[in-house]
Protein backbone atom coordinates (compact mmCIF):
# COMPACT_ATOMS: atom_id res chain seq x y z
CA UNK A 1 0.00 0.00 0.00
CA UNK A 2 2.86 2.12 0.80
CA UNK A 3 4.33 2.39 -3.19
CA UNK A 4 0.29 3.06 -3.97
CA UNK A 5 1.07 6.67 -1.84
CA UNK A 6 4.45 6.88 -3.60
CA UNK A 7 3.15 6.77 -7.34
CA UNK A 8 0.41 8.96 -6.47
CA UNK A 9 2.46 11.77 -5.36
CA UNK A 10 4.69 11.60 -7.99
CA UNK A 11 1.88 11.28 -10.36
CA UNK A 12 0.10 14.09 -9.00
CA UNK A 13 3.14 16.18 -8.67
CA UNK A 14 4.28 15.69 -12.34
CA UNK A 15 0.75 17.11 -13.08
CA UNK A 16 1.76 20.42 -11.50
CA UNK A 17 5.40 20.44 -12.81
CA UNK A 18 4.08 20.12 -16.54
CA UNK A 19 1.45 22.56 -17.60
CA UNK A 20 -0.72 19.99 -17.97
CA UNK A 21 -2.95 20.43 -14.62
CA UNK A 22 -3.17 24.54 -15.16
CA UNK A 23 -4.32 24.02 -18.77
CA UNK A 24 -7.06 21.58 -18.09
CA UNK A 25 -7.89 23.39 -14.94
CA UNK A 26 -8.06 26.52 -16.86
CA UNK A 27 -10.43 25.46 -19.64
CA UNK A 28 -12.76 23.48 -17.33
CA UNK A 29 -13.23 26.67 -15.57
CA UNK A 30 -14.10 28.73 -18.16
CA UNK A 31 -16.51 26.01 -20.06
CA UNK A 32 -18.32 25.41 -17.12
CA UNK A 33 -18.15 29.03 -16.03
CA UNK A 34 -19.27 30.23 -18.78
CA UNK A 35 -21.82 27.87 -19.79
CA UNK A 36 -23.55 27.99 -16.48
CA UNK A 37 -23.37 32.00 -16.10
CA UNK A 38 -24.43 32.87 -19.35
CA UNK A 39 -27.61 31.42 -18.75
CA UNK A 40 -28.09 31.83 -14.87
CA UNK A 41 -29.83 35.17 -14.63
CA UNK A 42 -31.81 34.00 -17.64
CA UNK A 43 -33.63 31.45 -15.17
CA UNK A 44 -33.13 33.63 -12.51
CA UNK A 45 -33.25 30.93 -9.78
CA UNK A 46 -30.56 30.47 -6.94
CA UNK A 47 -29.61 26.51 -7.66
CA UNK A 48 -26.44 25.02 -9.62
CA UNK A 49 -28.68 23.19 -11.72
CA UNK A 50 -27.40 24.11 -15.31
CA UNK A 51 -23.64 23.26 -13.91
CA UNK A 52 -24.61 19.89 -12.98
CA UNK A 53 -26.62 19.27 -16.41
CA UNK A 54 -23.09 20.18 -17.85
CA UNK A 55 -21.05 18.30 -15.75
CA UNK A 56 -20.96 15.37 -17.35
CA UNK A 57 -20.56 16.24 -21.08
CA UNK A 58 -17.60 18.47 -19.56
CA UNK A 59 -16.76 15.98 -17.77
CA UNK A 60 -16.37 13.39 -20.76
CA UNK A 61 -13.85 15.92 -22.68
CA UNK A 62 -11.78 17.30 -19.85
CA UNK A 63 -11.28 13.70 -17.91
CA UNK A 64 -9.73 11.79 -20.79
CA UNK A 65 -7.37 14.80 -21.12
CA UNK A 66 -6.51 14.07 -17.83
CA UNK A 67 -5.88 10.43 -18.21
CA UNK A 68 -4.34 9.94 -21.62
CA UNK A 69 -0.83 10.05 -20.07
CA UNK A 70 -0.92 8.01 -17.44
CA UNK A 71 0.09 4.48 -19.22
CA UNK A 72 0.23 5.20 -22.71
CA UNK A 73 3.41 7.83 -21.71
CA UNK A 74 5.10 4.77 -20.16
CA UNK A 75 4.72 2.41 -22.61
CA UNK A 76 5.95 5.05 -25.17
CA UNK A 77 9.14 5.97 -23.37
CA UNK A 78 9.78 2.69 -21.69
CA UNK A 79 9.59 3.82 -18.35
CA UNK A 80 7.28 1.66 -17.83
CA UNK A 81 10.55 -1.13 -17.25
CA UNK A 82 11.83 0.82 -15.03
CA UNK A 83 8.32 1.09 -13.15
CA UNK A 84 7.93 -2.48 -13.25
CA UNK A 85 11.35 -3.70 -12.68
CA UNK A 86 11.43 -1.89 -9.21
CA UNK A 87 9.40 -3.74 -6.41
CA UNK A 88 6.01 -2.48 -7.36
CA UNK A 89 3.10 -4.74 -8.60
CA UNK A 90 0.22 -3.78 -11.51
CA UNK A 91 -2.16 -3.30 -8.49
CA UNK A 92 0.27 -0.57 -7.25
CA UNK A 93 0.63 1.04 -10.16
CA UNK A 94 -3.08 1.05 -11.23
CA UNK A 95 -4.45 2.23 -8.10
CA UNK A 96 -1.49 5.54 -7.38
CA UNK A 97 -2.06 6.45 -11.17
CA UNK A 98 -5.87 6.21 -10.53
CA UNK A 99 -6.07 8.24 -7.42
CA UNK A 100 -3.74 11.37 -8.87
CA UNK A 101 -6.25 11.36 -11.81
CA UNK A 102 -9.21 11.15 -9.41
CA UNK A 103 -7.43 14.13 -6.80
CA UNK A 104 -6.75 15.97 -9.85
CA UNK A 105 -10.49 16.26 -10.70
CA UNK A 106 -10.99 17.02 -6.94
CA UNK A 107 -8.21 20.41 -7.24
CA UNK A 108 -10.03 20.97 -10.75
CA UNK A 109 -13.59 21.49 -8.39
CA UNK A 110 -12.22 23.28 -5.84
CA UNK A 111 -12.44 26.68 -7.65
CA UNK A 112 -15.59 26.08 -8.77
CA UNK A 113 -17.08 26.35 -5.14
CA UNK A 114 -17.16 30.22 -5.67
CA UNK A 115 -20.28 29.66 -8.30
CA UNK A 116 -22.55 28.57 -4.96
CA UNK A 117 -21.14 30.99 -2.74
CA UNK A 118 -21.64 33.83 -5.91
CA UNK A 119 -25.37 32.08 -6.21
CA UNK A 120 -26.07 32.24 -2.57
CA UNK A 121 -25.59 36.21 -2.11
CA UNK A 122 -28.03 36.21 -4.41
CA UNK A 123 -30.67 34.22 -3.04
CA UNK A 124 -31.74 31.27 -0.90
CA UNK A 125 -29.74 28.50 -2.16
CA UNK A 126 -30.56 25.07 -1.28
CA UNK A 127 -27.21 23.79 0.28
CA UNK A 128 -28.42 19.54 -0.12
CA UNK A 129 -28.42 19.41 -3.67
CA UNK A 130 -25.35 21.32 -4.21
CA UNK A 131 -23.28 19.07 -1.58
CA UNK A 132 -25.03 16.09 -3.64
CA UNK A 133 -23.85 17.31 -6.82
CA UNK A 134 -20.30 17.64 -5.57
CA UNK A 135 -20.13 14.78 -3.90
CA UNK A 136 -21.74 13.61 -7.46
CA UNK A 137 -18.82 15.18 -9.09
CA UNK A 138 -16.38 13.29 -7.56
CA UNK A 139 -18.04 9.24 -7.98
CA UNK A 140 -18.31 10.48 -11.57
CA UNK A 141 -14.68 11.63 -11.90
CA UNK A 142 -13.60 8.99 -10.34
CA UNK A 143 -15.57 6.55 -12.99
CA UNK A 144 -14.72 8.30 -15.91
CA UNK A 145 -10.76 8.39 -14.49
CA UNK A 146 -11.12 4.67 -14.40
CA UNK A 147 -12.10 4.50 -17.69
CA UNK A 148 -9.80 6.97 -19.16
CA UNK A 149 -6.78 4.84 -17.31
CA UNK A 150 -8.18 1.66 -18.77
CA UNK A 151 -8.22 3.57 -22.53
CA UNK A 152 -4.30 4.86 -21.59
CA UNK A 153 -3.27 1.35 -21.40
CA UNK A 154 -4.82 0.31 -24.62
CA UNK A 155 -1.83 2.30 -26.39
CA UNK A 156 1.12 3.96 -26.58
CA UNK A 157 -0.21 7.01 -28.38
CA UNK A 158 -1.89 9.40 -26.17
CA UNK A 159 -3.78 10.73 -28.99
CA UNK A 160 -5.78 7.78 -29.13
CA UNK A 161 -6.53 7.07 -25.58
CA UNK A 162 -7.74 10.04 -25.70
CA UNK A 163 -9.93 9.61 -28.37
CA UNK A 164 -10.75 6.04 -27.06
CA UNK A 165 -11.81 7.56 -23.64
CA UNK A 166 -13.53 10.30 -24.73
CA UNK A 167 -15.37 7.79 -27.14
CA UNK A 168 -16.33 5.40 -23.68
CA UNK A 169 -17.56 8.20 -21.57
CA UNK A 170 -19.37 10.00 -24.00
CA UNK A 171 -21.28 6.77 -24.83
CA UNK A 172 -21.76 6.74 -20.86
CA UNK A 173 -23.25 9.53 -20.54
CA UNK A 174 -25.62 10.02 -23.22
CA UNK A 175 -26.65 6.50 -23.53
CA UNK A 176 -29.52 6.80 -21.62
CA UNK A 177 -30.50 10.23 -23.25
CA UNK A 178 -30.30 7.82 -26.77
CA UNK A 179 -32.74 4.94 -25.21
CA UNK A 180 -35.70 6.04 -28.30
CA UNK A 181 -33.50 3.83 -30.71
CA UNK A 182 -33.74 0.74 -28.55
CA UNK A 183 -36.96 -1.84 -28.21
CA UNK A 184 -38.89 -1.17 -25.13
CA UNK A 185 -37.52 -4.39 -23.61
CA UNK A 186 -33.85 -2.98 -23.02
CA UNK A 187 -34.86 0.15 -21.67
CA UNK A 188 -34.46 -0.61 -18.05
CA UNK A 189 -30.92 -1.75 -18.93
CA UNK A 190 -29.66 0.90 -20.70
CA UNK A 191 -30.76 3.50 -18.83
CA UNK A 192 -29.52 1.74 -15.36
CA UNK A 193 -25.71 2.21 -17.63
CA UNK A 194 -25.93 6.00 -17.62
CA UNK A 195 -24.03 7.36 -16.13
CA UNK A 196 -25.46 10.99 -16.34
CA UNK A 197 -28.94 8.95 -14.94
CA UNK A 198 -27.02 8.10 -11.69
CA UNK A 199 -25.37 11.71 -11.46
CA UNK A 200 -28.34 13.71 -11.60
CA UNK A 201 -30.28 11.20 -9.77
CA UNK A 202 -27.10 12.45 -6.81
CA UNK A 203 -27.06 16.01 -7.64
CA UNK A 204 -30.82 16.41 -6.56
CA UNK A 205 -29.29 15.99 -3.25
CA UNK A 206 -30.41 12.18 -2.95
CA UNK A 207 -28.01 9.47 -1.94
CA UNK A 208 -28.77 6.11 -2.90
CA UNK A 209 -26.83 3.34 -2.42
CA UNK A 210 -27.91 2.14 -6.15
CA UNK A 211 -26.19 5.25 -7.60
CA UNK A 212 -23.16 4.80 -5.50
CA UNK A 213 -22.84 1.04 -6.60
CA UNK A 214 -22.92 1.99 -10.37
CA UNK A 215 -19.98 4.18 -9.73
CA UNK A 216 -17.96 1.89 -7.81
CA UNK A 217 -18.85 -0.61 -10.63
CA UNK A 218 -17.88 1.35 -13.24
CA UNK A 219 -14.45 2.38 -11.47
CA UNK A 220 -13.51 -1.15 -10.61
CA UNK A 221 -14.71 -2.57 -14.21
CA UNK A 222 -12.41 0.10 -15.59
CA UNK A 223 -9.33 -0.32 -13.21
CA UNK A 224 -9.83 -4.89 -13.53
CA UNK A 225 -9.49 -3.85 -17.31
CA UNK A 226 -7.05 -1.54 -17.35
CA UNK A 227 -5.04 -4.38 -15.05
CA UNK A 228 -5.48 -7.11 -17.66
CA UNK A 229 -4.17 -4.99 -20.33
CA UNK A 230 -0.84 -4.48 -18.69
CA UNK A 231 -0.69 -7.91 -17.81
CA UNK A 232 -1.97 -8.99 -21.38
CA UNK A 233 1.57 -6.90 -22.75
CA UNK A 234 4.00 -8.39 -20.42
CA UNK B 1 23.15 -17.27 -7.12
CA UNK B 2 21.10 -16.97 -10.47
CA UNK B 3 19.98 -20.11 -12.89
CA UNK B 4 18.45 -19.88 -16.08
CA UNK B 5 17.14 -23.59 -16.96
CA UNK B 6 15.58 -24.01 -20.69
CA UNK B 7 14.38 -20.47 -20.97
CA UNK B 8 12.46 -19.96 -24.02
CA UNK B 9 10.27 -16.58 -25.17
CA UNK B 10 8.17 -16.19 -28.02
CA UNK B 11 7.04 -12.95 -29.99
CA UNK B 12 4.06 -14.49 -31.38
CA UNK B 13 5.67 -17.17 -33.84
CA UNK B 14 8.97 -15.52 -33.39
CA UNK B 15 11.47 -17.56 -31.21
CA UNK B 16 13.36 -14.61 -29.55
CA UNK B 17 15.46 -16.91 -27.01
CA UNK B 18 15.54 -20.84 -27.50
CA UNK B 19 16.11 -22.90 -24.71
CA UNK B 20 18.96 -21.06 -22.98
CA UNK B 21 20.72 -22.23 -20.05
CA UNK B 22 23.37 -20.56 -17.67
CA UNK B 23 24.30 -20.14 -14.25
CA UNK B 24 26.24 -17.47 -12.51
CA UNK B 25 27.98 -17.57 -9.17
CA UNK B 26 27.99 -14.99 -6.78
CA UNK B 27 30.28 -12.09 -7.03
CA UNK B 28 30.98 -12.71 -10.93
CA UNK B 29 30.40 -10.59 -13.89
CA UNK B 30 29.16 -11.96 -16.53
CA UNK B 31 28.65 -10.20 -20.12
CA UNK B 32 26.37 -11.51 -22.42
CA UNK B 33 27.88 -10.81 -26.18
CA UNK B 34 25.60 -10.98 -29.45
CA UNK B 35 24.84 -8.87 -32.55
CA UNK B 36 21.49 -6.45 -32.58
CA UNK B 37 18.44 -8.62 -32.03
CA UNK B 38 20.00 -12.19 -31.01
CA UNK B 39 18.04 -11.99 -27.60
CA UNK B 40 20.21 -10.38 -25.37
CA UNK B 41 17.62 -8.23 -24.08
CA UNK B 42 14.57 -10.44 -24.35
CA UNK B 43 17.16 -12.63 -21.89
CA UNK B 44 17.32 -9.69 -19.79
CA UNK B 45 13.91 -8.44 -19.47
CA UNK B 46 12.62 -12.06 -18.60
CA UNK B 47 15.54 -12.06 -15.37
CA UNK B 48 14.39 -8.83 -14.05
CA UNK B 49 10.68 -9.76 -14.03
CA UNK B 50 9.58 -7.69 -16.79
CA UNK B 51 8.75 -10.24 -19.10
CA UNK B 52 7.18 -13.48 -18.76
CA UNK B 53 8.72 -16.48 -20.16
CA UNK B 54 7.28 -18.74 -22.66
CA UNK B 55 8.71 -21.35 -21.03
CA UNK B 56 11.42 -22.28 -18.82
CA UNK B 57 12.62 -21.31 -15.30
CA UNK B 58 15.15 -18.39 -13.91
CA UNK B 59 15.83 -18.72 -10.03
CA UNK B 60 17.29 -16.23 -7.75
CA UNK B 61 19.05 -16.68 -4.66
CA UNK B 62 16.69 -19.82 -4.95
CA UNK B 63 13.69 -18.12 -5.05
CA UNK B 64 11.92 -18.52 -8.80
CA UNK B 65 11.19 -15.24 -10.84
CA UNK B 66 7.31 -17.04 -11.14
CA UNK B 67 6.40 -17.46 -7.97
CA UNK B 68 8.68 -14.79 -5.45
CA UNK B 69 9.06 -11.64 -8.35
CA UNK B 70 8.67 -8.79 -5.39
CA UNK B 71 11.40 -10.14 -3.15
CA UNK B 72 13.62 -10.85 -6.30
CA UNK B 73 13.01 -7.58 -7.68
CA UNK B 74 13.86 -5.77 -4.37
CA UNK B 75 17.63 -7.75 -4.72
CA UNK B 76 17.62 -6.47 -8.26
CA UNK B 77 18.98 -2.96 -9.99
CA UNK B 78 18.09 -2.71 -13.55
CA UNK B 79 19.04 -0.60 -15.96
CA UNK B 80 17.16 -1.04 -19.36
CA UNK B 81 18.78 -0.31 -22.68
CA UNK B 82 19.17 3.74 -23.21
CA UNK B 83 17.77 4.45 -19.95
CA UNK B 84 13.91 5.33 -20.16
CA UNK B 85 13.69 7.58 -17.46
CA UNK B 86 10.80 10.35 -16.98
CA UNK B 87 11.86 13.29 -19.31
CA UNK B 88 9.58 15.69 -17.01
CA UNK B 89 11.12 15.05 -13.87
CA UNK B 90 14.36 16.50 -12.18
CA UNK B 91 17.15 14.30 -11.41
CA UNK B 92 16.93 14.62 -7.58
CA UNK B 93 13.33 14.25 -7.39
CA UNK B 94 13.51 11.16 -9.91
CA UNK B 95 15.99 9.96 -7.41
CA UNK B 96 14.00 11.00 -4.53
CA UNK B 97 11.16 8.79 -6.17
CA UNK B 98 13.24 5.96 -6.79
CA UNK B 99 14.37 5.74 -3.10
CA UNK B 100 10.74 6.18 -1.52
CA UNK B 101 9.83 3.53 -4.11
CA UNK B 102 13.27 1.54 -2.48
CA UNK B 103 11.66 2.01 1.05
CA UNK B 104 14.98 4.08 2.28
CA UNK B 105 13.73 6.35 4.45
CA UNK B 106 14.52 9.67 6.26
CA UNK B 107 18.05 10.51 6.68
CA UNK B 108 18.95 7.54 5.10
CA UNK B 109 17.78 8.52 1.66
CA UNK B 110 19.29 11.84 1.56
CA UNK B 111 22.90 10.25 2.17
CA UNK B 112 22.43 7.74 -0.18
CA UNK B 113 21.26 9.85 -3.43
CA UNK B 114 24.48 11.96 -2.34
CA UNK B 115 26.83 9.14 -2.08
CA UNK B 116 25.27 7.59 -5.82
CA UNK B 117 25.55 11.09 -7.21
CA UNK B 118 29.09 11.43 -6.41
CA UNK B 119 29.52 7.61 -7.75
CA UNK B 120 27.86 7.92 -10.77
CA UNK B 121 28.97 11.62 -11.28
CA UNK B 122 26.12 13.68 -11.90
CA UNK B 123 26.21 16.19 -8.99
CA UNK B 124 26.14 19.34 -11.50
CA UNK B 125 22.39 18.14 -13.03
CA UNK B 126 20.79 17.43 -10.25
CA UNK B 127 18.15 20.13 -10.86
CA UNK B 128 18.06 19.79 -14.61
CA UNK B 129 14.94 17.91 -16.21
CA UNK B 130 15.80 14.67 -17.46
CA UNK B 131 14.70 15.27 -20.84
CA UNK B 132 17.54 17.85 -21.27
CA UNK B 133 19.82 15.74 -20.45
CA UNK B 134 22.72 14.44 -22.74
CA UNK B 135 22.66 10.44 -23.07
CA UNK B 136 25.95 10.50 -21.49
CA UNK B 137 24.16 11.64 -18.24
CA UNK B 138 21.23 10.10 -18.84
CA UNK B 139 22.64 6.71 -18.92
CA UNK B 140 24.61 8.20 -15.58
CA UNK B 141 21.02 8.54 -14.04
CA UNK B 142 20.00 5.04 -14.52
CA UNK B 143 23.11 3.67 -13.40
CA UNK B 144 22.73 5.45 -10.37
CA UNK B 145 18.77 4.31 -10.86
CA UNK B 146 19.79 0.87 -10.39
CA UNK B 147 22.19 0.88 -8.22
CA UNK B 148 19.42 2.56 -5.25
CA UNK B 149 18.60 -0.07 -3.28
CA UNK B 150 22.92 -1.33 -3.15
CA UNK B 151 21.25 -4.59 -5.21
CA UNK B 152 22.58 -8.00 -4.97
CA UNK B 153 22.55 -8.67 -8.54
CA UNK B 154 22.92 -5.75 -11.58
CA UNK B 155 21.69 -5.82 -14.68
CA UNK B 156 22.65 -3.69 -17.18
CA UNK B 157 21.51 -3.60 -21.15
CA UNK B 158 24.51 -1.83 -22.98
CA UNK B 159 25.39 0.04 -20.15
CA UNK B 160 28.22 2.32 -21.84
CA UNK B 161 25.64 2.67 -25.49
CA UNK B 162 25.87 6.31 -26.38
CA UNK B 163 29.12 7.45 -23.99
CA UNK B 164 32.02 9.19 -24.73
CA UNK B 165 35.50 7.23 -24.21
CA UNK B 166 36.31 8.71 -21.32
CA UNK B 167 32.69 7.96 -19.75
CA UNK B 168 33.21 5.10 -20.81
CA UNK B 169 36.26 4.32 -18.78
CA UNK B 170 34.70 5.52 -15.84
CA UNK B 171 31.59 3.59 -16.35
CA UNK B 172 33.77 0.32 -16.66
CA UNK B 173 35.69 1.16 -13.86
CA UNK B 174 32.55 2.21 -12.16
CA UNK B 175 31.38 -1.56 -12.80
CA UNK B 176 34.36 -3.54 -11.91
CA UNK B 177 34.30 -1.76 -8.84
CA UNK B 178 30.98 -2.82 -8.02
CA UNK B 179 31.78 -6.48 -9.42
CA UNK B 180 34.23 -6.81 -6.42
CA UNK B 181 31.16 -7.81 -3.91
CA UNK B 182 27.81 -7.67 -6.95
CA UNK B 183 26.74 -10.08 -8.81
CA UNK B 184 26.55 -8.34 -12.07
CA UNK B 185 25.07 -9.40 -15.58
CA UNK B 186 25.55 -6.89 -18.55
CA UNK B 187 24.60 -7.06 -22.12
CA UNK B 188 26.62 -5.58 -24.85
CA UNK B 189 27.79 -5.92 -28.44
CA UNK B 190 31.03 -4.21 -28.21
CA UNK B 191 33.99 -6.96 -27.40
CA UNK B 192 36.56 -4.73 -25.87
CA UNK B 193 34.07 -4.11 -23.35
CA UNK B 194 33.45 -7.79 -22.87
CA UNK B 195 37.01 -8.20 -22.81
CA UNK B 196 37.75 -5.29 -20.20
CA UNK B 197 35.24 -5.79 -17.53
CA UNK B 198 34.03 -9.13 -17.63
CA UNK B 199 34.68 -12.43 -15.72
CA UNK B 200 32.89 -14.11 -17.93
CA UNK B 201 31.20 -13.99 -21.12
CA UNK B 202 28.29 -16.03 -22.99
CA UNK B 203 28.33 -15.46 -26.63
CA UNK B 204 24.35 -15.46 -28.45
CA UNK B 205 23.18 -15.86 -31.37
CA UNK B 206 19.78 -16.11 -32.46
CA UNK B 207 18.40 -16.71 -29.31
CA UNK B 208 21.22 -19.34 -28.16
CA UNK B 209 23.97 -19.72 -26.35
CA UNK B 210 26.86 -20.42 -28.36
CA UNK B 211 30.10 -20.27 -26.41
CA UNK B 212 30.09 -19.81 -22.41
CA UNK B 213 33.32 -20.04 -20.72
CA UNK B 214 35.57 -17.80 -19.00
CA UNK B 215 36.98 -14.70 -20.79
CA UNK B 216 40.27 -16.23 -21.19
CA UNK B 217 39.57 -19.85 -21.86
CA UNK B 218 37.69 -18.37 -24.58
CA UNK B 219 40.67 -16.66 -25.90
CA UNK B 220 42.83 -19.24 -25.56
CA UNK B 221 40.28 -21.48 -27.29
CA UNK B 222 40.00 -19.88 -30.20
CA UNK B 223 42.76 -22.03 -31.11
CA UNK B 224 42.96 -23.06 -34.84
CA UNK B 225 45.44 -21.58 -37.07
CA UNK B 226 47.48 -18.35 -36.84
CA UNK B 227 48.01 -15.75 -39.90
CA UNK B 228 50.92 -13.82 -40.59
CA UNK B 229 50.24 -10.87 -43.46
CA UNK B 230 53.55 -9.70 -45.33
CA UNK B 231 53.98 -6.96 -47.82
CA UNK B 232 56.96 -7.09 -50.04
CA UNK B 233 58.19 -5.03 -53.24
CA UNK B 234 59.76 -6.07 -56.17
CA UNK B 235 58.86 -9.94 -55.62
CA UNK B 236 57.55 -12.58 -57.27
CA UNK B 237 54.71 -14.89 -56.72
CA UNK B 238 56.11 -17.91 -56.99
CA UNK B 239 59.30 -16.83 -56.02
CA UNK B 240 58.11 -16.32 -52.67
CA UNK B 241 56.17 -19.06 -52.29
CA UNK B 242 58.24 -21.40 -52.97
CA UNK B 243 61.08 -19.75 -50.58
CA UNK B 244 58.76 -19.36 -47.78
CA UNK B 245 57.17 -22.84 -47.93
CA UNK B 246 60.57 -24.09 -47.45
CA UNK B 247 60.34 -22.99 -43.89
CA UNK B 248 58.89 -25.95 -41.57
CA UNK B 249 55.73 -25.50 -40.22
CA UNK B 250 54.50 -22.69 -43.12
CA UNK B 251 51.31 -24.64 -44.49
CA UNK B 252 50.43 -22.17 -47.07
CA UNK B 253 50.59 -19.25 -48.94
CA UNK B 254 47.89 -17.19 -50.41
CA UNK B 255 48.34 -14.19 -52.75
CA UNK B 256 46.16 -11.25 -51.23
CA UNK B 257 47.10 -9.08 -54.21
CA UNK B 258 49.51 -8.02 -56.25
CA UNK B 259 50.40 -4.42 -58.41
CA UNK B 260 53.49 -4.36 -60.26
CA UNK B 261 55.66 -2.88 -57.25
CA UNK B 262 53.97 -4.94 -54.38
CA UNK B 263 52.90 -8.36 -53.47
CA UNK B 264 50.35 -8.69 -50.40
CA UNK B 265 50.64 -12.71 -48.92
CA UNK B 266 49.42 -14.72 -46.17
CA UNK B 267 51.01 -17.52 -44.11
CA UNK B 268 49.07 -19.94 -42.64
CA UNK B 269 50.91 -21.60 -39.59
CA UNK B 270 50.07 -23.79 -36.55
CA UNK B 271 50.25 -21.51 -33.16
CA UNK B 272 52.67 -23.91 -31.75
CA UNK B 273 55.56 -22.22 -32.80
CA UNK B 274 56.62 -18.80 -33.54
CA UNK B 275 57.91 -18.51 -37.27
CA UNK B 276 58.63 -15.12 -37.45
CA UNK B 277 62.23 -15.18 -37.15
CA UNK B 278 62.44 -17.89 -39.67
CA UNK B 279 60.62 -15.41 -41.74
CA UNK B 280 62.44 -12.81 -41.88
CA UNK B 281 65.82 -14.48 -42.00
CA UNK B 282 64.57 -16.10 -45.27
CA UNK B 283 63.33 -12.81 -46.21
CA UNK B 284 66.39 -10.77 -45.79
CA UNK B 285 68.73 -13.70 -47.93
CA UNK B 286 66.56 -12.43 -50.90
CA UNK B 287 66.55 -8.74 -52.02
CA UNK B 288 63.15 -8.49 -51.66
CA UNK B 289 62.16 -5.15 -49.56
CA UNK B 290 59.75 -5.95 -46.92
CA UNK B 291 57.20 -2.88 -46.65
CA UNK B 292 54.66 -4.48 -43.89
CA UNK B 293 55.08 -7.42 -41.52
CA UNK B 294 52.41 -8.26 -39.13
CA UNK B 295 50.62 -11.97 -36.99
CA UNK B 296 46.80 -11.52 -36.28
CA UNK B 297 45.91 -12.76 -33.09
CA UNK B 298 43.04 -14.84 -33.11
CA UNK B 299 40.81 -12.33 -30.42
CA UNK B 300 37.31 -12.56 -29.31
CA UNK B 301 36.36 -10.60 -32.27
CA UNK B 302 37.03 -13.72 -34.46
CA UNK B 303 35.79 -16.14 -32.39
CA UNK B 304 32.50 -13.84 -32.13
CA UNK B 305 32.22 -13.58 -35.74
CA UNK B 306 32.71 -16.91 -36.31
CA UNK B 307 30.16 -18.10 -34.48
CA UNK B 308 27.97 -15.77 -34.98
CA UNK B 309 27.98 -15.76 -38.43
CA UNK B 310 24.85 -15.64 -40.67
CA UNK B 311 24.51 -19.72 -41.48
Amino acid sequence: MRQVVHIFRKEFSTYFVSPIAYIVIAIFLLVTGWFFFSTFFIFNQANLRTFYTLLPIVFAFVIPAITMRLISEEINVGSDEILLTMPVTFRDVILGKFLASVALVVAMMIPTVAYPLTVSFMGQLDWGPVIGGYVGAAFLGAAFSAVGLFASALTRNQIIAFIIGLAICFTLTLIDKMLYFLPQSLLGVFSYLGADFHFQNIAKGIIDSRDILYFVSVCFVGLYAAYLTLLQRH
Amino acid sequence: MIQVKNLTKYYHTLCAVDQINFDIKKGEILGLLGPNGAGKTTTLRMLTGYLQPSSGSIFVKGLSVDAHILEIKKILGYLPESAPLYHDMLVFDYLNYVAAIRQINGDQKIGRIRQLADLCGINEVMHQPIGELSKGYKQRVGLAHAMMNDPEVLVLDEPTSGLDPNQIVEIRKIIKEIGKEKTIILSTHILSEAEATCDRIAIINQGKIVADDSTESLKRSAGGKHIMYLSLQDADFSAVQNALEGINGIEGVTRISETPNTLDISLTYQPTDDLRPDVYRKIKETDWILLDFHQETRSLENIFRELTRES
